[in-house]
């Protein structure tokens, strides 16, 4: 037997063992019990219009505002890691190194709950203590892209605008950030995401009725129905906002490979 | 004995521990044209760099029109603005059209109104050239295109003098000589110029003088007909021979 068709005669064992053991799982699942315990169709009817108006709104909620912060907390603590006094660097590189190693939940637990028991501060807004503590954990994240973002603009343009006059600031501003932030947009994208997917994560600090976000709804639905269809609709709407921009963020990096 | 724009004095630059410039004296008087040459690695793109303080001289002085440059307490960006420099790789800011790269130093430097320095610009685009090219980003412009928008880029500034880094090296041969004769209008327009250049042609037509630079120090200093022709140290003979062996 050649080499080929020996490659070929394992090809199709593998399909026809892959069918039987569909055929086999298939026949032990009871699919009416099934498809009523995932995706009944008239409780996943009445999860509409509140899993988009309430609770979808809310992860954008805490998803712009984390994101917005982390943003602003990323470019200080990049600008900082890159800067020549030693004393930024060296804060920047500890507060970056602490809250990459630290689990998004810890830090969220230590925002929402340690900081008032420690101070006896109460942080003010219903959505306040959550987004800050993901804008703290994502901070450090994206102020590593940024960094990487920044030097990987050649140094000929720094350069180029100091010859000209302009200040290290200015330059900073109007030259090399401008085209850092091209450069960064596929991760700072995948970063989005990321964060949109651990705004999940707020609801253990016990959010009120009226801020639980996606995955908050999607639990409380199945403690007070017995069925799973809440989960499985606020899961499809998570995939509506994450998959778009997954595919987009594809797109980026296909046309970015091609100009290069 | 007015003053020179250009004056350096005893110029010292370590790397680490390695001396690239070992105590360099230069001078470029007013409309003046000096042509530096030298093997790679001698030290000239280096001095060049230093003038414009893109490198930290490690001692000496450095005078640009009488101004201490190499006092700490010089303000760099404002005698910056008099030096206009133009590098081996062009540096067009990508991410801006050619009318915000000549206008964008303008009006954050020197704080002239969008309509001022738009017109500048436009101005400087013709004495290079390339009016029909403005709003073109400079990704579209062949090299050639785009060292020339560099130099209207600098020329915006009104600088006093102009630094040119091995301004052709990058360029494909064809396109060297639209670079040059660029230079060549600026010199006769009586732009006082520092030329760090391979191109001998260009030092013997347009240089008033050729500074021949090996090792870190000033070797040998002449007319370029002089220099060229009639070189009168043995390092120059052999640097000169190698370059137009053929």
């Amino acid at each position: 037997m050649s080499k080929r068709q020996k490659s070929r005669l394992i090809r199709i064992a593998i399909y026809i063992v892959t069918v039987i053991f569909l055929a086999l799982v298939g026949r032990a699942i009871d699919w009416p019990v099934l498809r009523e315990a995932l995706f009944n169709w008239e409780i996943a009817k009445e999860q509409f219009p509140r899993v988009i108006t309430m609770a979808a709104r809310n992860t954008l909620i805490f998803t712009a505002i984390g994101f917005t912060g982390s943003l602003v907390l990323g470019l200080v603590l990049a600008l900082m890691r890159l800067s020549s006094i030693r004393p930024y660097r060296w804060f920047a590189s500890i507060y970056i190194e602490t809250f990459r190693g630290l689990p998004a939940l810890l830090t969220i637990f230590l925002i929402g709950l340690g900081v008032p028991v420690a101070t006896g501060l109460r942080i003010p807004g219903v959505y306040t203590a959550g987004s800050l503590a993901l804008a703290i954990v994502y901070g450090a994240y994206m102020a590593e892209t940024i960094r990487a973002g920044i030097e990987a603009v050649p140094r000929g343009q720094m350069e180029a605008a100091r010859s000209l006059g302009m200040t290290y600031g200015t330059a900073m501003r109007t030259i090399i950030i401008p085209q850092a932030f091209r450069i960064v947009i596929p991760p700072m994208t995948n970063e989005f995401i990321a964060l949109l997917k651990d705004t999940s994560l707020i609801s253990v600090l016990g959010v009120t009725d009226l801020t639980r976000e996606l995955t908050r709804f999607g639990r409380d639905g199945v403690i007070h129905l017995f069925n799973a269809t809440p989960l499985v609709v606020a899961g499809l709407v998570y995939l509506a906002m994450t998959v778009p921009m997954t595919r987009g963020v594809a797109q980026l990096e296909k046309r970015a490979a091609r100009a290069r | 004995m007015p003053i020179p724009p250009i004056q350096v004095v005893d110029l010292h630059k370590y790397f680490g521990t390695l001396e690239v410039l070992k105590g360099i004296d230069f001078q470029v008087n007013h409309s003046e044209v000096v042509c530096v040459i030298g093997p790679s690695g001698s030290g000239k793109s280096t001095l060049l760099r230093c003038i414009n303080r893109l490198e930290e001289p490690t001692a000496g002085k450095i005078y640009i029109e009488g101004e201490d440059f190499t006092d700490p307490d010089a303000d760099v960006d404002a005698l910056r603005t008099k030096i206009g420099m133009v590098f081996q790789r062009f540096n067009l800011f990508p991410h801006l059209t050619v009318l915000a790269n000549l206008t964008i130093a303008q009006r954050r430097v020197l704080k002239r109104s969008s309509e001022e320095a738009q017109d500048v610009a436009v101005k400087m685009l013709e004495r290079v050239g390339l009016t029909e090219k403005v709003d073109e980003f400079p990704i579209r412009l062949s090299g050639g295109q785009q060292q020339r928008v560099a130099i209207a880029r600098a020329l915006c500034m009104n600088p006093d003098l102009m630094l040119f880094d091995e301004p052709t090296s990058a360029l494909d041969p064809e396109l060297v000589g639209e670079v040059l004769d660029v230079m060549r209008k600026l010199a006769e327009e009586g732009m006082t110029m520092m030329v760090v250049t391979h191109e001998m042609g260009f030092a013997r037509q347009v240089g008033d003088r050729v500074t021949f630079i090996d090792g870190g120090v000033v070797v040998e200093e002449n007319t370029p007909e002089e220099i060229l022709m009639n070189p009168q140290q043995e390092r120059t003979r052999k640097f000169l021979e190698a370059v137009q062996h053929y």
